[in-house]
């Protein structure tokens, strides 16, 4: 019957059939992605990179950290292990198997997009929830801030947070990333609060006494919570990009034992001229995570929009 | 000859890797010059799709469209996108149902009447505001040369449908087809728009097919009454007739379901059972049997013919094995 | 209109001052503090003192804040340490504004001359092989590094194919006038065709990479804009009137299509800057984008300080100027004051 309603609700018939009650808006939109090739390709690759980074300790041939090519870097020359028996990339700057590096790389860089996100969110979470819930001055003084924060271009942003730091590592980076994410889940959920403040079914709890803290959390943040996702999604691309973009400014980890993908390419710029395979495969790498959080989140944002039903 | 014959009109959506759906199922009527004619139904019932089809303004890509729909002779059907653009907003109109998605948020009331008298009637712009500031009087808005320059958010619902019609009528068509044009607006509002249109089809002698799915609508207009359901018509009769004496129990659950001051205390309504979903497809038998009262046993295996009505005289078409008795459809006459 | 720019206006210097404050906040806490930045970590605690009481560090911040202030006031930031030591923090920003600006605008331009008319075209045929291809490219674009793009775009148009220079914004041998410090604007200006010349093609590869972000966005927002639009009731009023093709798709479609897309194309624009930190280092490109890069490289205080405080501010000013001209396009918003 459902197709038959689709049909119809996309021609001028426009009263609301309500054809649809009973089945919920998740449920739907599940329905919709089930089917959509967008999202079966992304997910895949997300689902590929967790298993490549949970299984990749096994699949390394070698130790990530061991300069065991380091006989063959001659500095001077700029001469850097080739492709060899036991080592099909060849070795990185030092000597180490860039096989193996890439391979664990791909564990730092799903840490450091799984916490920025989190930690973003997080914060997120807690502003915009204050500031949607509250309202009045609570509502002006946290948007001024979250207005303020989003005057700087984030990679600025972030760049200006990482340089707080006297000696960076692997948390600083990931804190300098997080941060800059903060405002924009703060306006999402503020946004999507506010406007569920006047809604119907709100003021119905409203009405039956309900509490406004049960209000909150029970009635408008899991209301609000599928634009947060679909956005989560995409930060998690951001933010490794970001990583990596920190890196190439300088501003990364410079404890390169645990390698991460965006480290190596940041690392790879002085040598790209003439070994560029030390920036393509990390760069290969970061550039098809990236894509499949994108293409998840895109077609996650277009199964729960409403309007997207075409 | 009828200004508008539609014979066996057909509307089948085809979307890839989805079953065919038809939504108008080989639909036939016609208008005379002059003469008003409900379409009448549900929602889903086909009526705006015919409207929609008639104006060829249903997509092009999975939709099949047959049958025939002749204005003045030419076969619409047929005609080139070219030569039917030359058609829409100078000899057919049309009047959609919400006013402020149906006009352009961005563009000046003046400029989105103006456009259509520059399109058709080769006027320039500074004709083409004359007669639109005229037009504006006449569909009843105050101040018509001050509203020109005001965007569609500025006007009230009543204004803006006002304005709709304006834009509908503005190069005198001789067929309107107004597409629910009341149900947007206040009721108190609906009556104003609707005695308006009746001024004005009645004044510049245009036909106008009235789709609705409100039968006080249909009765303090139309001339003649098409009902639909499921995508084909199941009866055709005349203003009166039809109220007097339904006879299809489609019909007669319509009429029943509405609610009557005169009525006596403690009488109940009578809705129709089930919904739209329960239809069973037209080639089967009749789409109404699950949910109709006086279904037979052949209602669910061989279609009912439309068919002259074999008992009630008077011109009336009749799609229906098992009618309601005329006794029974009078019975309600007789108690208002 | 008046009352709203000023009140934006107001908005806007208060969002400068408060970043004002966290900017001076952000530098005294930077680690090793100014004096290090000045010294270097190995100086005597003699000459730490000194400077310290020089530069006023001795003092209550807030002082040192409002001294800060004044002296900004007055177009004083300071001397550079590290980008180019010497030279005043104000001096490397006007000589390299100019440059990005250069830079960023061919960007825009070409992200907006591809991305609009491509998102259009890929609407009007949704689900054939152009709109297929560039809503796969729209989508690849976001997921490359910008950094990465410009190496990979520099080494094969300009090292091996040798069709662009690799690096600068003008050679070296060209003896070009300068008027405004827009090279390719002075070499019009003065009829010094070889040297515009000279300076358009420094500028493409870069521009290319840089665009690379907003042209997927203003891209992907254009198709989707569309689509949204062609669905619209007014749209179909717009066929029932019988207008002709050209201008149900100029008034109508379009029209209406483009108010979010120029949203967009301001917020690309301010943040054009980001991606112009990472192309401008990759093109050696002495633009404000490099001059940040160099100045965390080297911690060069003074200049980030200023840089980046005129970064926001140039953001913030597009974003008006978005809002403005939002007004302008969208009389919903431009008609808000009288009436409903």
């Amino acid at each position: 019957m459902s197709t038959r309603t689709d049909k119809i609700d996309a021609l001028s018939e426009q009263a609301a059939r309500g054809d649809d009650a009973g089945v919920s808006l998740a449920a739907a939109a599940w329905r919709r992605l089930r089917r959509n090739p967008v999202f079966l390709v992304g997910s895949t690759i997300v689902l590929l990179f967790v298993v490549l980074a949970i299984l990749s300790p096994f699949l390394a041939p070698h130790d990530p950290a061991v300069p065991m090519l380091g006989d063959q870097v001659v500095r001077a020359r700029n001469q850097i292990p080739p492709v060899q028996e036991g080592h099909p990339l060849g070795g990185d700057q030092v000597g180490r198997d860039l096989l193996s590096r890439v391979l664990i790389g791909s564990q730092q860089t799903l840490l450091v997009g799984v916490l920025a996100t989190l930690i973003g969110l997080a914060g997120g979470l807690v502003l915009g929830t204050l500031a949607g819930a509250m309202g009045g001055w609570v509502d002006t003084v946290v948007m001024r801030a979250v207005d303020v924060m989003l005057s700087i271009p984030g990679l600025l942003l972030a760049v200006s947070i990482g340089a707080l730091f006297a000696r960076p590592n692997q948390y600083t980076v990931i804190l300098a990333v997080a941060v800059v994410q903060i405002p924009v889940f703060a306006r999402l959920l503020r946004g999507s609060m506010l406007a569920q403040r006047h809604s119907d079914h709100v003021l119905a709890a409203r009405a039956l006494g309900v509490r406004q803290r049960s209000i909150v959390f029970r009635h408008m943040l899991p209301n609000s919570l599928g634009p947060v996702i679909v956005q989560a999604t995409l930060v998690l691309a951001i933010a490794i990009i970001e990583a990596a973009a920190l890196s190439f400014l300088g501003l990364g980890n410079p404890d390169d034992r645990l390698p991460e993908w965006g480290q190596m390419l940041g690392q790879a710029q002085n040598v790209i001229d003439s070994h560029p395979q030390l920036a393509f495969w990390p760069a290969g790498c970061i550039i098809v995570v990236a894509l499949g959080f994108t293409l998840m989140g895109e077609s996650l944002r277009e199964a729960l929009d409403p309007k997207s039903r075409r | 000859m009828a200004l508008l014959e539609v014979r066996d009109l057909s509307v089948v959506f085809q979307r890839r890797g989805e079953r065919p759906f038809t939504a108008v199922d080989g639909v036939s009527f016609d208008v005379e010059p002059g003469q008003t004619v409900g379409l009448v139904g549900e929602s889903g019932c086909g009526k705006s799709v015919t409207s929609l089809a008639i104006m060829g303004l249903l997509a092009k890509r999975g939709v099949k469209i047959s049958g025939s729909a002749k204005f003045d002779g030419t076969e619409l059907l047929s005609l080139s996108d070219r030569q039917m653009r030359d058609r829409r907003g100078r000899d057919l109109g049309m009047v959609f149902q919400d006013p402020l998605s149906s006009l352009n948020p961005v563009v000046s009331i003046g400029l989105q009447v103006t456009e259509v008298l520059e399109r058709h009637r080769d006027m320039s712009r500074k004709q083409a505001s004359v007669e639109a500031a005229e037009l504006l009087e006449k569909v009843g808005i105050p101040d018509p040369k001050r509203r020109l320059s005001e965007y569609p958010h500025q006007l009230s619902g009543g204004m803006r449908q006002r304005a709709l019609i304006a834009i509908a009528l503005a190069c005198r068509p001789r067929l309107l087809i107004a597409d629910e044009p009341t149900t947007a607006l206040d009721v108190t509002i609906q009556a104003q728009i609707l005695a308006l249109l009746a001024d004005l089809v009645r004044d510049t002698e245009t036909a106008l097919i009235m789709i609705t799915h409100d039968l006080g609508v249909v009765a303090g207009l139309c001339d003649e009454v098409n009902v639909l359901y499921a995508g084909r018509v199941v009866e055709r009769a005349g203003r009166h007739d039809l109220f007097r004496v339904p006879r299809h129990p489609y019909t007669h659950g319509l009429l029943a379901s509405i609610p009557r001051l005169d009525a006596p205390r403690g009488e109940r309504l009578s809705p129709i059972k089930g919904s739209v979903s329960d239809n069973i497809p037209w080639t089967t038998g009749c789409a109404f049997a699950p949910r109709c009262p006086n279904a037979l046993d052949t209602c669910v295996q061989v279609t009912p013919a439309m068919e002259p009505d074999p008992v009630v005289a008077g011109p009336r078409l009749l799609r229906c094995h098992n009618p309601v008795e005329p006794a029974t459809a009078a019975e309600q006459e007789i108690m208002s | 209109m008046l009352r709203y720019t000023i009140r934006r206006l107001l908005q806007l210097l208060i969002v400068v001052g408060v970043l004002s404050l966290l900017l001076f906040a952000w530098l005294r806490s930077l680690p090793g503090g100014p004096v290090s930045a000045l010294l270097g970590e190995r100086a005597t605690t003699e000459s730490r003192a000194r400077l310290t009481e020089e530069l006023g560090l001795d003092q209550p911040i807030f002082v040192q804040y409002f001294k800060f202030v004044g002296r900004a006031l007055s177009g004083d930031f300071g001397v550079s340490t590290g980008v180019q030591p010497g030279d005043s923090a104000t001096e490397i920003f006007l000589q390299r504004f100019p440059a990005t600006l250069e830079l960023s605008f061919l960007a825009i331009v070409i992200a907006v001359a591809v991305g609009i008319p491509l998102g259009y075209l890929a609407a009007r045929r949704r689900g054939g092989w152009l709109d297929n291809l560039s809503v796969v490219s729209s989508l690849i674009g976001v997921a490359v590094p910008v950094f990465f793009l410009a190496f990979l775009l520099k080494q094969v148009f300009a090292v091996d194919l040798g069709w662009f220079p690799t690096a600068g914004r003008q050679e070296g041998g060209i003896d070009a006038t300068r008027v405004t410090g827009f090279f390719v604007l002075d070499g019009i200006l003065t009829q010094e065709w070889d040297a515009a010349w000279d300076a358009l093609v420094h500028l493409i590869l870069p521009a290319v990479a840089l665009s690379s972000i907003p042209f997927s966005v203003v891209f992907r927002i254009t198709r989707a804009s569309v689509l949204d639009v062609v669905d619209e009731d007014y749209v179909r009023t717009a066929e029932s009137k019988g207008l002709t093709t050209p201008v149900i798709r100029r008034r109508h479609v379009l029209r209406n299509a483009m108010l979010p897309v120029v949203t967009t194309i301001g917020l690309q624009t301010g943040a054009l800057l980001a991606g112009a930190v990472l192309t401008e280092k990759v093109f050696a490109f002495p633009g404000i984008g490099q001059a940040l890069a160099l100045g965390f490289e080297r911690r060069d205080y003074p200049v980030l300080l200023l840089l980046i405080l005129c970064a926001a501010g140039v953001f913030v000013l597009i974003n008006l100027l978005v809002d403005l001209s939002y007004a302008l396009i969208d009389p919903r918003i431009r008609t808000r004051g009288g009436g409903r």
